[in-house]
């Protein structure tokens, strides 16, 4: 899953960086507008799904590399993957609520 | 597994000259964990889009801010960094790239095109952008 996500990630984070630069200077409401746009939409929601997914393992990785008492590692392993699933639920709603309202 | 037995350690970071292999690989690392650091701010940023207009602004007001612009333009560049040094990393999952010549080669290609991106978009984007 972590070459996966890492695969999906590529072509994502390369549209959402281009696309953001190109409108780093465009205000409110067009930044709505092109959310709204069902693709721009679509590809938001995987990029949350792809990133926090990525994210997750990633870290997974870190702390078990650095924290060898079991109890702590296990406690900040979960606490992670559970931050990670809130934010991606925190950013699909907020991107489907624009979606939804315009 | 006994955690409270204090063993020696060898020394490492002391002992090792810094190559461009380890080098990029824990750069790796700590630019996916400024990565991860920085996410929720993403996640806040659709958020406050989602809120309305002067949530936005807020947050922007921070973001176009010296401190905000400096923080931004490191994150991105971890990010650049972090996408150019994983498709390396994929490519040696596919089994590509593991000549010492060639893992030398596409470090320098990794810290070139991730440092020209990282320029290029922010020239385009402050310079250019719309």
């Amino acid at each position: 899953m972590q070459r996966l996500t890492a695969v999906a990630l590529v072509p994502l984070t390369l549209w959402i960086a281009v696309s953001l630069f190109a409108r780093i200077n465009e205000d409110y409401s067009s930044f709505l507008q092109w959310l709204r746009a069902p693709a721009n939409t679509i590809l938001m929601v995987l990029l949350l799904i792809s990133v926090f997914y990525h994210t997750a393992l990633g870290l997974r990785v870190v702390v078990e590399d650095y924290v060898h008492s079991e109890g702590v590692k296990i406690s900040m392993v979960v606490a992670i993957e559970l931050l990670c699933f809130a934010l991606a639920i925190a950013g699909i709603v907020a991107t489907l609520r624009i979606a939804f309202s315009g | 597994m006994d955690q409270h037995i204090e063993r020696p350690l060898s020394p490492h970071l002391q002992i090792y000259r810094p190559q461009l292999t380890s080098v990029l690989s824990f750069s790796h690392r700590v630019s996916g964990i400024a990565l991860a650091v920085g996410s929720p701010v993403l996640v806040y940023w659709l958020i406050a889009a989602s809120m309305g207009a002067s949530a936005y602004a807020t947050l922007h007001g921070f973001l176009d801010s010296w401190i905000g612009l400096a923080v931004l333009f490191c994150w991105t560049y971890a990010l650049f960094y972090h996408l150019c040094n994983g498709i390396r990393h994929l490519l040696w999952d596919v089994g590509y790239g593991f000549e010492l010549g060639t893992i030398y080669r596409s470090g320098w290609t990794v810290i070139g095109i991730s440092t020209l991106a990282t320029v290029a978009a922010w020239f385009a984007g402050v310079v250019v952008g719309g």
